[in-house]
């Protein structure tokens, strides 16, 4: 992948937690980039890191218990983790935009939402309370706030969910950032409510020329908004590619397992293909891959070694033996699969 | 054939603010408002709709759990609807629910093995039959013996959802009402959840009134489905049918709203304007015509009514929707 062009690099990044019950493996080695304009999904269970991802990016992991342990977060070539909290502050809001899932505790209960927006727009550009007002009125409209000129002054609560995540998103796109990372954005909410903000996203995107990591567990929203995606489990990238790919040539035993489990609307089977087990308890993951105690195809060498991600083709990387030629093949011939018969 | 259950007309309203002696009686917030369907022995039937809109307050006043405000329960040809006590009792052994998460309704100082065995105490099961009984039942949901001594915080989100399934099993129910019982579970865990239910419902027979906002998992499990909006049921029928061919325009929304399968699926996309109105103070007419697509001068002052749209009996209510006699 063309490294220059990117936005955002993010290398070999490790965030633990050190608590009293031992280390919380929350991120473990997660490389992917995101290049001016497009759109990167993390998709992956709870608790499999996408959220300290995205915080470590921005730089508000809490530590303690957090620590940043290793690795590299390359912001239009700067390593963000060597900036101070102060820098930070600046660029956050400002350069970097973000949306959280739950948009009543991001807001201010006790503010206007005119105050926060107004406040957010001086904060990071030289104008006057007056153009500031006229942009928030417009950033209103422009994410389908109806009636914006009397809502605005409304305080959150008086805004449906739906309303409020508008507004948050308004604030995020206030001060036209080149990078929006949205974590889970659309959890929250209805069905019919998802529907208008990821239009709402995907109109915003086309007239503001900004990036976006779209965070989600949701592997359908992936589809309708990513341009590309990484599937995160347990810390860890097990596949990285177009969106395109993953979904008609997805290899990675995990994300096929996710494809297979989840109803569809448009076909009705028999039975789900469930995947069997549950996740690793970060603090003491297995040896070897940590897909293993619930793989199908899981060998005798995933129980030792750790996979690496490496590229099948272009654009695709999989972390996985099976996809791993040298290994594979070898072991293809005098092993079978240790979990084939699980179901 | 006899329905296990028929809903006729169920109302259940709560006053605004609390039970306050002094809350004027107009200021109600219409949870649900007048449903009526039938449930048939051991099929499962969907019940769907967006948040606040009434699914499990309809399920818990089916169970008489909140005493519904209006409306009339026949439980296998017997009318319930007076039932209170000692007869309410007896006939929630053959009735359970099953709740959306999994976390606060287990006791988290009980045992697995108490909490399953306490509904089989409370109706005098001997002993030695709670034992047996109590093996079989992890054994069905999939776990195992040595269990039975822990508590639920030892437990992941699926596993006491299993916990939850196993109790709710305890006494042999013919009717369960699962409220949203993988909603809280991961996508990988929802299915290991789902099949179980399944299995369950085939071995012992069982009929599940199955409440869900996910609408493929609503496909999936489901032989027919109900389509909720504001405390009404919109449209009912075969769920293949009505995921095929919604015919009221909220089903149709509903139905497009939900995110493509893959990337290369076309998606017509029908975008409603606007939120849900308050069940407080719903729209007049057509409780739907404030989003509505195709409303039109009558949505506003007619309520319609639900009527067969379908020659197998898919209903609907809307003024536009086709009427089909057989
Ligand atoms: N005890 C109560 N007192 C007052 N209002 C209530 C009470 N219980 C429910 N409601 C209201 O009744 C309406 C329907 O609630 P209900 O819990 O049945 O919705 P639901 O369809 O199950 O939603 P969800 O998908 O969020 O679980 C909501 O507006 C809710 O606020
Ligand atoms: N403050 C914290 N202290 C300890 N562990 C944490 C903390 N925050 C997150 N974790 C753990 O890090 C892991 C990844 O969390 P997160 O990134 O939030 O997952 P998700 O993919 O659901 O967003 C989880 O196991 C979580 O419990
Ligand atoms: S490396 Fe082995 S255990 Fe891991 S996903 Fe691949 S086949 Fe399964
Ligand atoms: S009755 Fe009117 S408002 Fe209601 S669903 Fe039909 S067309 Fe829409
Ligand atoms: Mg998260
Ligand atoms: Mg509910």
């Amino acid at each position: 992948m063309q490294i220059d062009s990117s936005l955002l690099e993010v290398r070999n990044l490790h965030t633990h937690f050190f608590t009293k019950s031992g280390v919380v493996k929350a991120v473990d080695g997660v490389d992917f980039s995101v290049k001016p304009g497009e759109t990167l999904g993390i998709v992956g269970e709870s608790g499999s890191g996408k959220s300290i991802t995205a915080l470590s990016i921005l730089g508000l992991i809490p530590s303690p218990p957090g620590r940043i342990v290793d690795g590299e977060v390359l912001f239009k070539g700067e390593d963000l983790l060597r900036k101070s909290p102060k820098e930070m502050r600046a660029l956050r809001g400002k350069e970097i935009a973000m949306v959280f899932q739950d948009p009543m505790t991001s807001l201010n209960p006790v503010l206007t939402v005119e105050r926060q927006l107004v406040e957010t727009i001086l904060a990071h550009e030289k104008l006057t309370r007056k153009q500031a007002f006229d942009r928030a009125l417009e950033l209103l409209d422009l994410v389908g706030i109806p009636d914006a000129r009397n809502r605005i002054r409304n305080y959150p609560h008086e805004f449906s969910g739906g309303m409020r995540q508008r507004v948050m998103i308004a604030i995020a796109l206030s001060c036209n950032p080149s990078l929006l990372i949205a974590d889970e954005p659309t959890t929250a909410l209805d069905v019919t409510i998802q529907a208008q903000i990821l239009e709402l996203f995907k109109k915003m995107q086309k007239e503001l020329d900004m990036a976006l990591v779209m965070i989600t567990h949701d592997l359908g929203v992936v589809a309708e908004v990513c341009d590309r995606v990484m599937v995160m489990y347990a810390g860890k990238p097990a596949e990285y590619t177009e969106t395109k790919k993953l979904f008609d040539n997805g290899k990675h035993p995990y994300t096929l397992g996710l494809m297979h489990s989840i109803p569809k609307i448009t076909e009705k089977k028999q039975k789900l293909e469930a995947i069997s087990g549950m996740p690793p308890d970060l603090r003491s993951l297995p040896t070897g891959c940590n897909f293993a105690p619930r793989c199908k195809f899981a060998m005798e060498s995933c129980l030792h070694a750790d996979p690496e991600l490496k590229n099948v083709e272009d654009n695709h990387a999989v972390r996985c033996f099976l996809h791993d030629k040298v290994i594979s093949e070898e072991e293809s011939f005098n092993e079978t699969p240790i979990g084939s018969e699980k179901s | 054939m006899k329905p296990l259950l028929e809903v006729k007309n169920l109302k259940k309203h709560f006053p605004i603010n609390g039970t306050s002696l002094f809350s004027r009686n107009k200021d109600m917030v219409k949870a649900v408002d007048g449903i009526s369907f039938n449930v048939k022995a051991g099929e499962t039937l969907g019940l769907v709709g967006e948040s606040g809109c009434g699914k499990s307050t309809a399920g818990r006043s089916i169970l008489k759990l909140t005493e519904p405000t209006e409306g009339q329960l026949i439980y296998k040809g017997e009318d319930i609807t007076a039932f209170r006590g000692e007869r309410m009792r007896k006939l929630r052994q053959e009735m359970q629910l099953i709740f959306q998460d999994p976390y606060a309704s287990l006791n988290p100082r009980k045992t697995i093995e108490q909490i399953i065995t306490e509904p089989m105490k409370i109706f005098q099961m001997e002993k030695a039959a709670r034992k047996q009984k109590l093996d079989r039942l992890l054994d069905v949901v999939g776990l195992s013996s040595y269990h039975k001594s822990r508590y639920p915080h030892e437990f992941s989100g699926g596993q006491r959802q299993r916990i939850g399934i196993a109790r709710s099993l305890a006494l042999d129910p013919e009717l369960v009402i699962c409220d949203e019982p993988v909603s809280a579970l991961d996508v990988s865990i929802q299915a290991q959840v789902i099949n179980l239910l399944e299995e369950l419902q085939e071995e012992f027979k069982l009929t599940y009134i199955f409440i869900a906002h996910d609408l493929s998992v609503i496909h999936h499990i489901s032989d027919r489905v109900a389509v909720m909006y504001l405390g009404e049921l919109v449209e009912i029928g075969d769920a293949a049918e009505v995921y095929q061919s919604p015919k009221h325009p909220y089903t149709q929304a509903l139905l497009s709203a939900v995110p493509k399968v893959n990337p290369h699926q076309e998606k017509e996309r029908i975008i409603l304007k606007g939120d849900l109105p308050s069940p407080a103070n719903p729209p007049k007419g057509c409780k739907f015509h404030t989003r509505c697509p195709f409303a039109e001068a009558i949505c506003r002052s007619e309520k319609p009514t639900m009527k067969q749209v379908s020659l197998t009996g898919q209903m609907a209510a809307c003024h536009f929707a086709k009427e089909v006699v057989n």
